[in-house]
């Protein structure tokens, strides 16, 4: 598949999960396929980073499902934090610890899962559709219920797959990837490269297959298919790019700029061949 | 006499919030408390579990900003687990843990707000947001390091992020069996909760600083014993560890610059 093949298969108001955590490999050609088509009224689901960012400051979002957005290098991530203050999305803010259990909570097909995360805090204040649940047992415990994510379509990025859809990581960190593949209806995954299944354990251990095809619709190969954000060891956060990005969040000529160089480009790969030739060098291989 | 400056003061307070622990993940989030946690166990808590920051427990001291898989060098570095978010989730609510978090806002209950500053539904200044204070602080011990106490310290807290103890002891029992907020470590003194109703106390105050200087930056009323111990002074040993093992590069210096 293309990315575009993927969006392809997206509509007006779906629920959108997106896997990474804060600009850790995010699939942001994915994502800026998002961007180039009409897509709109979309709720996000996410560990949040530049995905956020961008999809806010383009205005596609309608409402946000979220632990948190942040950059990780600049910490407050700029385009998010508009969007917050102007009011121009729904914001559906969670524990980053109760967002994992929405997330587990779709992908056994249970309405909710217990915690202690959220009591006496503003994340049940603030999200009045938020409900407790007391323990049936002696101790009778009050508990956030967090209900499950239900989710249309997830969108992950891995460093290695096959064509049959299973995903491998090879990085110091999955994060929720398995999760947001299980928990939606469908899901389609990116990778740095497509190899031959009786590759995969020459690229990693058996412990780094961690997404299965049975929780995949589509492959796509995008090699460097997370830039800007870090997707390890494969390539580092491209730091410099990032912060130009974040920049644009201060100057509306900026970001109009910066959609025309780097967003309004018709495909994955004319996004590398410019990146290629940045004055200063891109860092994505 | 001691030459430490006020950051190494600050750090050897703050490591302080570790003593006892004994063998837990020691979790503070950024470089002076991460540099604290680590002189905490390289000095007198030897069984704390430490991270690279990432997603590694570490044994040995590093210098701060090391991590393992860093192109520019992990060498010697020596893995004893893995933890990546997940399993730093897990680990959070079995209560093996202590974290270090900042704060923008905290109050006499210990109520802290990095969120947002006004109205949450649409703020004046959306900050870091909830991140994972609500599901720490409700589960295992929590200090906070607040490197500017008179912008910090607060009437009231616009958001509440971590709870504090009026909140919590508002819940249902025993939701909030496992909520302890250890201490707060501020550029001027420490501060506890161990008072009757569990409001803020005045547990030290930096050499050099008076208890009115603490008490012009703090906009509540504030627990003062009678006699308020000065914080102590850094051991040579603490000395040597921050500035030519932890720290060479005065990374802790750039918390005191605002």
């Amino acid at each position: 598949m293309t990315e575009d093949d993927v969006v392809a298969e997206l509509s007006d108001g779906m629920t959108i999960g997106i896997g990474g955590w804060g600009s850790r490999r995010k699939p942001m050609s994915l994502v800026r396929a998002i961007l180039r088509s009409g897509l709109k009224d979309l709720h996000v689901v996410s560990y949040g980073g530049p995905d956020v960012g961008l999809l806010c400051a383009a205005g596609r979002v309608r409402r946000l499902t979220y632990g948190f957005v942040s950059l990780d290098s600049i910490p407050l991530e700029p385009h998010f934090r508009i969007a917050r203050q102007t009011g121009s999305v729904e914001a559906r803010e969670f524990d980053e610890g109760a967002f994992y259990l929405g997330l587990l909570a779709a992908t056994h097909r249970v309405p909710f899962y217990p915690t202690r995360a959220g009591l006496g805090s503003d994340m049940l204040t603030y999200n009045p559709d938020l409900k407790t649940v007391t323990s049936p047992y002696d101790d009778g415990t009050e508990l956030v219920a967090v209900p499950a994510f239900e989710i249309d379509v997830s969108l992950v990025h891995m460093n290695r797959a096959d064509a049959a859809g299973n995903g491998q990581f090879l990085g110091p960190d999955l994060y929720f990837d398995d999760l947001f593949a299980m928990a939606a209806k469908r899901t389609f995954m990116s990778c740095e490269r497509l190899v031959a299944t009786e590759d995969l354990l020459r690229e990693g251990s058996v412990h780094t297959l961690k997404i299965p095809r049975l929780h995949t619709d589509g492959v796509v190969e995008a090699s460097g298919g997370a830039h800007f954000t870090e997707c390890l060891p494969d390539y580092g956060r491209d730091e410099a790019f990032q912060r130009e990005y974040a920049a644009t969040a201060r100057d509306p000529e900026a970001w109009a700029r910066f959609q025309a160089d780097w967003l309004d480009l018709p495909s994955h790969d004319e996004y590398r061949a410019r990146l290629a030739g940045r004055a200063d060098g891109g860092e994505a291989t | 006499m001691s030459d430490a400056t006020i950051d190494e003061i600050c750090l050897v307070a703050l490591a302080e919030a570790f003593r006892g622990d004994g063998e837990l993940l020691c979790h503070p989030m950024g470089p002076f408390p991460v540099a604290a946690g680590r002189l905490a166990r390289a000095s007198f808590e030897p069984d704390l579990m430490l991270t690279d920051t990432i997603a590694y427990a570490v044994v040995g001291t590093l210098p701060l900003g090391t991590t393992v898989g860093d192109p520019s060098g992990d060498e010697g570095i020596v893995v004893e687990g893995y933890l990546p978010f997940r399993t730093v989730f897990d680990q959070a609510w079995s209560g093996h843990r202590h974290v270090v978090m900042g704060a923008s806002q905290i109050d006499r209950h210990g109520n802290q707000n990095f969120a947002a500053i006004g109205d949450y539904r649409q703020p004046k200044a959306q900050l870091l947001g909830l991140r994972g204070a609500p599901g720490n602080v409700i589960n295992h011990t929590t200090s906070y390091w607040i490197p500017n106490q008179a912008r910090t310290f607060a009437e009231s807290v616009d958001v509440v992020s971590g709870p504090g103890y009026d909140r919590v002891a508002a819940l249902p029992e025993p939701s909030g069996r496992f909520h302890e907020i250890r201490r707060v470590v501020t550029e001027l003194a420490a501060y506890d909760f161990e008072t009757p109703d569990h409001t803020m106390r005045l547990r030290s105050v930096h050499p050099g600083v008076s208890v009115d200087d603490v008490l012009a930056a703090t906009p509540f009323e504030l627990a003062v014993p009678h006699e308020v111990p000065a914080s102590r002074l850094p051991t040579d040993e603490e000395l040597h560890l921050i500035r030519n093992v932890i720290d060479p590069t005065g990374i802790r210096k750039h918390e005191f610059r605002s």
